[in-house]
């Protein structure tokens, strides 16, 4: 007998995406497999590319909040928190408390639906189908909310910079009140399927590490980073709107792998709570935008009667107001991370540059190293745990 | 101890039992479900649906052609043309919305100084071709003729608010 000679099998390439349902949106990875382990990570992005922060270059300031809501559509009034934010910080402007608090109020609700998804997605990536049904049913609420405050299920165009569009109407407020008395109950039941369950864990611990220096070289925010240990929430950090009078914790992971950021995003609906009802407690009456018709649009009755309310209803909705020359980057706490807006503005009525720092796409570029040595199966569970929405990835 | 507590929840198979008999309390309770065409949920009055164009109740039409609504809307999806009326009146010649550009972000009943253009609490208006979503002044008036008393109730119960 000859021995056989050394043979190099040249890794099996495998696509996977961008229609594939484990992908979340349209992303597509170049894997190369050895056997059924993956040897590297090429994520192709870029699918739902639409231009968005060149289109805002083109738009009022008023026009370029509806965008804000396409970017991550799953937590769409923490992006346009963002846009407010940088906006009344070049125009140098607050918003009444009542705004603030409203603001907040729909954030930790944003936050809420987007865990949520999160959670439920990732448990049928992982093979948990009950969640999801669960979930949604919650998850729905959370939408209804939203309906009957802005009128629109998801594309919300409610923050405005100097406020929020409308109050809340009648009866809202007690009905975030029930649901948020409910609600611990479903985290219970979530937890009830997952958190000790066998295949659960064994599809997520110890898989995608990511250890605290990692997680700062790359760049992470949100439950990637605090899943990780480090506690860094830009709600704490740098508090904005009325944060810094809420008492929250900001809860921290051990092992950096999947199941601490489960474990995290199921603390943080929790503490989410908190601040809901906290914000219920302490909204103070009056107005919910700045009562300064150079920036916020007169009230529709005194835009009937008065001739001057008139003259400003009609240049705020076609030339909009002019914001002064300046530059500011403005970051939220967003579900997902850290989401900031670059805004340089030189003094048109038109923002100069517009560039939009997404959490997601920080997240994604590290797939190549977190799924370097794990099973097929394993880059499943990592990209469900990353929370890609590509709408923020794409841009 | 806790070992053996732990092996014994293991063997057991403890988690997975209790998680069963969680979906299982869950399939005797009430379902949350919608038979859809035939029951809907509730849409609130700021519900931003299908546009239309709204008379005055002695039948004349609101829109004064200011196009503010043009020059509002994010999307470019409205398409103005105007000329002033035999009577001397300022009107549309012309109002189309290229309903598969707006996004339904509610700025052009914003804008409207005289509650013409709105956005009704119709959702139901798929087509099978694109050009039946290409809406004309007529369409537009049609709507507007149709779902009047639903819009005029959503509007009374917000006015507060506005």
């Amino acid at each position: 007998m000859t021995a056989q000679p050394d043979v190099q099998i040249k890794p099996l390439t495998l696509n996977f995406g961008p229609q594939h349902p484990a992908a979340h949106g349209v992303l597509r990875l170049v894997l190369e497999m050895d056997g059924e382990v993956i040897e590297r990570v090429d994520p192709h992005i870029g699918l739902l590319h639409r231009g968005t922060e060149k289109l805002i270059e083109y738009k009022t300031y008023l026009q370029a909040i509806p965008y804000f809501d396409r970017l991550d559509y799953v937590s769409p009034m923490n992006q346009e928190h963002a846009f407010a934010l940088a906006v009344e910080k070049l125009l140098g402007i607050e918003p009444p408390k009542r705004g603030q608090y409203i603001r907040v109020l729909f954030c930790e609700l944003t936050r809420i639906a987007n865990h949520l998804l999160n959670i439920a997605t990732f448990a049928i990536d992982v093979g948990a189908m009950t969640p999801i049904l669960w979930a949604f049913e919650e998850r729905e609420k959370v939408m209804e909310f939203y309906e009957r405050v802005c009128g629109a299920r998801l594309h919300a165009a409610y923050f405005r910079p100097g406020g929020v569009h409308q109050d809340l109407p009648a009866g809202l407020v007690e009905d975030i009140g029930a649901f948020c008395a409910r609600f611990p109950k479903h985290i219970d039941d979530l937890e009830g399927l997952l958190t000790e369950n066998r295949i659960f864990r064994q599809r997520t611990v110890d898989i995608g590490v990511v250890s605290p220096e990692q997680a700062m070289d790359w760049g992470f925010s949100g439950p990637m980073l605090r899943g990780s240990g480090i506690a860094w929430d830009l709600r704490r950090a740098q508090p904005y709107d009325v944060y810094e009078e809420l008492d929250f914790q900001i809860p921290v992971g051990k092992d950096g792998d999947c199941f601490a950021r489960y474990l995290v995003r199921i603390e943080e609906m929790r503490q989410s709570l908190k601040i809901i009802e906290q914000c219920l407690d302490k909204m103070p009456d009056g107005p919910v935008m700045i009562e300064n018709t150079k920036v916020s649009p007169p009230r529709r009755a005194e835009m009937k009667r008065s001739m001057e309310a008139l003259i400003h209803h009609f240049k705020l909705y076609t030339e909009g107001y002019h914001v002064p020359a300046g530059e500011t980057y403005t970051a939220v706490e967003a579900p997902k991370g850290e989401f900031a807006v670059f805004l340089v503005s030189d003094g048109s009525n038109k923002p100069y540059r517009c560039k939009i720092r997404a959490p997601g796409f920080v997240h994604l570029s590290s797939m190549d190293e977190l799924c370097r040595g794990h099973m097929l199966a394993d880059s499943v569970a990592i990209l469900g745990t990353m929370d890609i929405v590509f709408g923020e990835v794409d841009r | 101890m806790a070992m053996l507590d732990r092996t014994a929840r293991s063997v057991l198979l403890g988690e997975l039992l209790s998680g069963m008999a969680l979906t299982l309390r869950y399939m005797f309770r009430p379902k949350v479900t919608l038979n859809y065409p035939y029951e809907k949920g509730a849409l609130s009055p700021r519900f931003r649906g299908e546009h239309a164009l709204r008379r005055y109740p002695n039948g004349e039409e609101r829109c004064i052609a200011c196009k503010l609504c043009e020059a509002i809307c994010p999307a470019l999806a409205i398409t103005i043309e105007a000329e002033p009326r035999a009577d001397g009146s300022r009107r549309t010649t012309r109002y189309d919305i290229d309903m598969t550009k707006c996004i339904y972000c509610g700025y052009c009943q914003e804008a409207c100084p005289v509650d013409a253009i709105v956005e009704g609490p119709n959702f139901e208006f798929a087509a099978e071709t694109r050009e039946e979503l290409f809406y004309n002044k007529d369409k537009l008036m049609a709507n507007g003729d149709r779902w009047e008393q639903e819009i005029a109730q959503n509007i009374a119960l917000d006015a507060p608010y506005r």
